[in-house]
């Protein structure tokens, strides 16, 4: 362990400022990029689904126009 | 005795495949980076001369070398796009693009932090820094032509040609530092000989390489399969996945 302290860990000799801003853009940009990419997942998912589903309730529309 | 690898090409395979593989990615990833910056921010000593400010080196360094890893791989990935005219590997460089942005983006404003302090300026125009931020527009302009046709096999075309000619930045990044004079520092770990770093500064970066690199995999994979989903939705593979037989 190189701090002694809580508070000397965030102060980090002083630079704790520059430090941290590094930290923060890092995780921030990283974590923006994976939660974009597991929601883009989602969205497309959710869009196939519903073309299936309009295709599918086509045809049923279909079916039944032929029936009456 | 290559022939195992044919199945491969099929989408549907390579879906599955790399669905089993992506777990894998994630998880040691997430092992190597928790570890990798822990040691490297707590219990690696502080440099003799930059003291504390040197821990940005976890961040920087890993996120410097993987953008131009993630370039080089788009790259290969859009050279087999436009030899073998393989639909999946333009996804693959569509895949990878973002990430690159984003690894380039945090090599340039981690340095442009850890500059500051250590030589009093935020950002200087030389090589280094100016050709890592022709690597972020080359990114940039690759995603913006992927997204600009909707005819994703031309879009693939013109993306590829680009990531293709934006290679000739990599060589020019790498060896700025010693064809010109710069302000940045030159190879540490890169070099042939010893690396002129102590062991207990070097394994935690070493570590955090790792780290940065299987994260690069967990988010092509995570990527590529969204592309491969995308692009294949007409397919009854894709019907059969989501919607089940019918």
């Amino acid at each position: 362990m190189q701090f002694d302290s809580f508070s000397a860990f965030l102060a980090m000799g002083g630079y704790g400022f520059y430090v941290w801003l590094a930290v923060a853009f890092s995780v921030i940009s990283l974590g923006g990029l994976t939660v974009a990419t597991i929601l883009r997942r989602r969205t497309i998912i959710t869009e196939i689904k519903n073309k299936y589903n309009r295709i599918e309730r086509m045809r049923a529309a279909e079916k039944m126009e032929n029936t009456l | 005795m290559w022939k195992w690898l044919h199945p491969y090409a099929k989408p549907e395979k390579t879906y599955s495949l790399t669905g089993k593989m992506l777990p894998w990615f994630a998880v040691l990833s997430v092992i190597a980076l928790t570890v990798g910056t822990i040691w490297g921010f707590v219990f690696a000593p502080a440099d003799y001369q930059q003291g504390d400010s040197f821990r940005i080196i976890y961040l920087h360094v890993p996120a410097a070398s993987l953008s131009m890893g993630a370039y080089l791989s788009m790259a290969i990935a859009a050279f087999i796009g436009m030899v073998w005219q393989l639909k999946m590997a333009d996804m693959a460089v569509a895949a990878i693009a973002p990430i690159g942005a984003v690894f380039t983006a945090i090599a340039l404003f981690t340095g442009a932090v850890w500059g500051k302090p250590m030589w009093g300026a935020w950002w200087v125009w030389d090589a280094r820094l100016t050709s890592e931020l022709i690597q972020l527009f080359l990114y940039l302009g690759v995603i913006a032509i992927y997204g600009a046709f909707s005819d994703k096999l031309l879009a693939g075309r013109a993306a590829g040609i680009l990531a293709l000619v934006g290679a000739i930045n990599l060589p020019i990044i790498h060896y700025s530092v010693e064809w010109w004079n710069t302000l940045h520092q030159k190879a540490t770990i890169s070099k042939l000989d010893k690396p002129s770093m102590d062991s207990d500064m070097l394994w935690p970066l070493l570590i955090n390489l790792l780290g940065f690199g299987l994260l690069f995999g967990t988010l092509t994979l995570m990527r590529f399969r969204n592309e491969l989903i995308i692009r294949e939705s007409h397919r009854p593979w894709v019907k059969k996945l989501f919607i089940g037989e019918k």
